[in-house]
């Protein structure tokens, strides 16, 4: 009878180490997504200045995210630089910082746009009870714009999440690796297991990224 | 840098490109044809399509296509359903895509205030009608730059065509890397032909969403 895998997938550590590689991939997600945070703030910030060199530049980085697929950013950082200057990068370190690259300018793009989607008002009034540009910021329109960011920077984690599983190309072993080494190795006692494990983790990538992306729904409804 | 070496590579390039921008935009045509009957099901409310509607949105809005891919070209032939590597390329993306499209065009849907399908049906048109010549372009109007968004992604998204041996532009930037180690020119071509295929994308793009909230402070 054909088990379609679920039996493999049952037998000794399969389901942990399986796991264990969902982890690798989530944890490079969330590494990233803290950083990105941190930098789209201030990114965001500066890309609502009106320096025009500053401006220029921006405007260059935010394309360049927005049209290199992250494989080839990935393939650039880990084959690439290391190449070009000879030195050593761990594939899990270069990954995140594709990831922290490409994650600065979405979060920089949505800050930018919370923070224009703020009343010309908001700024005005603070002026005119005398607070200086930090405190106008820190008073009054950061507290406006992280409660409009909030659920825009959840949704920001899924995307991270799904897009981390491309670090198998790049030779991390995550949960896609995990589980072609499982099917490799229990090839000759249940041929069909491609089909109970690649189920598998198409779940346990639902599993996680479904309930963060409900939440933010749910709190863009709400704070709206 | 080595020019010569470059050029040399430029026919197995431009192959790719090709194959890697037929299958990338097939993919998006499908997922145009998805999100709009998907997003007409679920505004008309029709019962189990919805239903059906709303579980595939949610799948496949939460998985990565990699996953996606994996799935179709190595599971579904355990249980009897062969898929060749080019549809199983244009069916990840056209189906990925159509679960994006239809959350755009459904977002844009409800963006029509409610008077203009009042309007429309006391005119005597029958709802098939209303969705035809009234809902329908104005829907389209208001989700432009989400279109717009969603295929440039999904173009992006082809780059992982190659783990189903697609010889895609990736493919073969691999490919050509693990023959002769000539990393550099291989990543230098490997940008250009994805600026050659994504940017004239982005900047239509662009002009389209200026053109339109031009005719959008018209009215």
């Amino acid at each position: 009878m054909q088990s379609l895998g679920i039996d493999v997938l049952f037998k000794g550590k399969n389901f942990i180490r399986l796991l264990g590689g969902l982890w690798v991939a989530v944890r490079i997600s969330l590494i990233s997504v803290a950083i990105s945070i941190v930098l789209g703030l201030i990114v965001g910030v500066l890309m609502t200045s009106k320096n025009k060199v500053l401006k220029a530049i921006f405007r260059v980085y935010l394309e360049i995210v927005r049209i290199m697929p992250q494989m080839v950013l990935l393939f650039i950082v880990y084959f690439g630089t290391t190449r070009v200057f000879g030195w050593n990068l761990e594939a899990e370190v270069s990954a995140i910082f594709v990831f922290c690259f490409w994650g600065t300018a979405e979060m920089g793009d949505l800050v930018r746009g919370a923070l224009l989607s703020i009343p010309k008002i908001q700024y005005e009034s603070a002026m005119a009870l005398g607070m200086n540009t930090t405190q106008v910021y820190a008073h009054v329109i950061l507290p406006q714009t992280i409660r409009r960011l909030i659920p825009l920077s959840i949704n920001l984690i899924t995307r991270m999440i799904k897009t981390t599983s491309l670090v198998m190309m790049i030779g991390i072993v995550e949960v896609l690796k995990v589980a072609q080494q499982i099917i490799e190795a229990n090839r000759r006692s249940s041929p069909n297991a491609a089909f109970g494990l690649f189920a598998v983790v198409f779940i346990l990538y639902f599993l996680i990224c479904w309930p963060i992306s409900k939440l933010s729904v749910y709190m863009e409804k709400r704070w709206s | 840098m080595d020019l010569n070496v470059m050029i040399s590579y430029l026919p197995l390039y431009k192959e790719a490109l090709l194959l890697t921008m037929r299958i990338g935009w097939e993919g998006v045509l499908i997922a145009f044809v998805i999100g709009i009957v998907g997003s007409a099901i679920q505004h008309f409310k029709i019962p189990v399509l919805r239903q059906i509607m709303s579980v595939y949105t949610e799948l496949f809005r939460n998985t990565p296509l990699l996953v996606q891919l994996f799935f179709i070209y190595f599971a579904l032939p355990q249980i009897g359903i062969k898929v060749s590597p080019e549809s199983c390329g244009v069916w990840g993306v056209g189906l990925l895509g159509g679960a994006y499209m239809a959350e755009t065009f459904r977002s844009g849907l409800e963006n029509i205030p409610k008077i203009q399908f009042e309007s429309a049906e006391s005119l005597g048109m029958n709802p098939l009608q209303v969705f035809r010549y009234v809902i329908l372009p104005q829907a389209v109007t208001s989700s432009v730059p989400g279109l717009v968004a969603n295929v440039i992604f999904l173009l992006k998204e082809t780059s992982v065509f190659s783990t189903v041996s697609l010889m895609d532009l990736m493919f073969t930037a691999k490919d050509l890397i693990g023959m002769y180690a000539k990393t550099i020119e291989c990543l230098t071509l490997l940008v250009i032909f994805y600026l050659i295929m994504l940017l004239p994308v982005s900047i239509l793009g662009t002009v389209l969403e200026r053109r339109l909230r031009y005719a959008e402070f018209g009215d």
